[in-house]
C-alpha cells in the first residue's frame, strides 16, 4: 500500500493552533502544496496577518513576516518591489483586510502590484472574539451586534470581489469556499492562479476564501459548514470575478 | 483495500469529514484521545474507496489516505 496524500513540505510538521473546524487549516494546507507544486518554497516571502492566523509564520516553512494589523498589502508591496525575484503573499482575514486594512487592499489592487493576496472571508473577527466585521451578514449576532447586524446601525456588508472588480489593477479575482471537499479542491487551484499569475508578471490577485469560524459563529463544526453554505453563499456568490485572460473583463 | 489513518494525536473531532466521505465510512470514536477529543475512525471494513476527500477536508492533517 502507498500513502496517497503526502503532507506538504512547505508546512512545518507541527500541530496548528486553531479550533476545530476551523477554516485556516484547511487553507494552510492547500497554500503549502502549491509552493510544493510550483517549487518556489525557497524564493517565497509570506506575510502573516493580525488576526487568529498570526502565527502563521510558525506553519509556513517559507521566509515569513509578520506585519501591523492590516498592512499586509504593503508590506508584500515593499518586498516584492526591492526583491522582484521572490513570490510574495499576504494571507488576510476580513477584519484585517476589509476593515483597517482596506486602503492598502484598495490601492495595491489599482496600482496591480504583482503579489498574491489570500483573503479569509469567515464574517467574524476571529482572534478578539467574535466582534462584529465588515463580512458580517445582516441579521448575524456578533458581540458587538448581538441581537444581529442592524443595517440602520452598522451598515451593508462588504463584498471585497465585487468591489475590487472595479478597478482595472485588479487581474484575478476568485472567490472559493472550504465548505465542502470539491469547494476545498476548487480553491487549491485558484490559489495556484493566484502564484502563477505572480510568476508571469500579471500583476494583482486576491482569491477570498468563505471558511468557517465555528468558535466565534457559536455553531458546531458541521453547523459551520452549513453556514457558509446556505448563510453566506447567497451573499458572497462564488466565481472568478476577474482574470487576466479576460482583459478589463468583469462578471 | 484503500483505507484511511486516523493520527489521534492531531484530531480535533471536527466530525469534518464524517460529512465529506461519499461513503460514509467515518464515524467518531467513543473514547478521548491523549488531546481530549473524540477522534474520527475508519468505522467499516471493505467501504473505503481512496477518494481522499476525507483528506481534502481535514483542517488538521490528520488522515493519511493509503492505496
Ligand atoms: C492596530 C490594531 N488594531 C486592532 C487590533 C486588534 N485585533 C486583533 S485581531 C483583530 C481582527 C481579527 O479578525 P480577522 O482579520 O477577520 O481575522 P480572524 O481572526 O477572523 O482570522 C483585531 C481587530 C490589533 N491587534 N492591532
Ligand atoms: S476563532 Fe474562529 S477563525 Fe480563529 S481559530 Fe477559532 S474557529 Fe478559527
Ligand atoms: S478516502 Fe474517501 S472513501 Fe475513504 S474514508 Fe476518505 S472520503 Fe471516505
Ligand atoms: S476532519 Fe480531521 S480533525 Fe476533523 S474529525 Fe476528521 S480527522 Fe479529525
Amino acid at each position: 500500500m502507498e500513502l496517497v496524500n503526502k503532507k506538504p513540505s512547505s508546512l512545518v510538521d507541527i500541530k496548528m493552533h486553531y479550533c476545530p473546524g476551523c477554516g485556516h487549516g484547511i487553507v494552510h494546507r492547500l497554500i503549502a502544496e502549491v509552493m510544493d507544486e510550483l517549487g518556489i518554497r525557497e524564493r517565497t516571502v509570506g506575510v502573516a496577518p493580525v488576526g487568529c492566523a498570526v502565527f502563521s509564520d510558525d506553519y509556513f516553512n517559507c521566509d515569513m513576516i509578520q506585519g501591523p494589523h492590516g498592512r499586509g498589502p504593503a508590506i508584500a508591496t515593499g518586498i516584492k518591489r526591492s526583491q522582484p525575484g521572490c513570490i510574495v503573499f499576504s494571507y488576510q482575514g476580513d477584519g484585517d483586510l476589509a476593515s483597517i486594512g482596506m486602503a492598502e487592499t484598495v490601492h495595491s489592487a489599482a496600482r496591480s502590484e504583482n503579489i498574491s493576496i489570500i483573503f479569509i472571508n469567515n464574517a467574524i473577527y476571529g482572534m478578539t472574539g467574535g466582534q462584529m466585521a465588515p463580512t458580517t451578514l445582516i441579521g448575524q449576532p456578533a458581540t458587538t451586534c448581538p441581537k444581529g447586524r442592524d443595517p440602520k446601525v452598522n451598515g451593508y456588508p462588504i463584498k471585497v470581489c465585487e468591489l475590487l472588480s472595479q478597478l482595472d489593477g485588479a487581474r484575478f479575482l476568485e472567490r472559493t469556499s472550504v465548505s465542502t471537499a470539491q469547494g476545498v479542491i476548487k480553491t487549491k487551484k485558484a490559489i495556484k492562479k493566484a502564484f502563477q499569475n505572480q510568476i508571469e508578471g500579471k500583476g494583482f490577485s486576491l482569491v477570498e476564501i468563505l471558511s468557517m469560524c465555528p468558535t466565534n459563529w457559536g455553531v458546531t463544526p458541521l453547523q459551520g459548514l452549513k453556514f457558509v453554505d446556505e448563510k453566506m453563499m447567497p451573499l458572497y456568490p462564488l466565481g472568478v470575478f476577474r482574470s487576466p485572460e479576460q482583459e478589463g473583463g468583469q462578471k | 483495500m484503500p483505507e484511511i489513518r486516523v493520527d489521534e494525536t492531531r484530531c480535533k473531532g471536527c466530525e469534518l469529514c464524517t460529512k465529506a466521505c461519499p461513503k460514509s465510512c467515518i464515524e467518531m470514536s467513543d473514547t478521548f484521545s491523549v488531546t481530549g477529543y473524540y477522534p474520527a475512525k475508519l468505522a467499516k471494513t471493505d467501504c473505503c474507496i481512496g477518494c481522499g476527500l476525507c483528506a481534502q477536508i481535514c483542517p488538521d492533517l490528520a488522515i493519511a489516505v493509503w492505496k
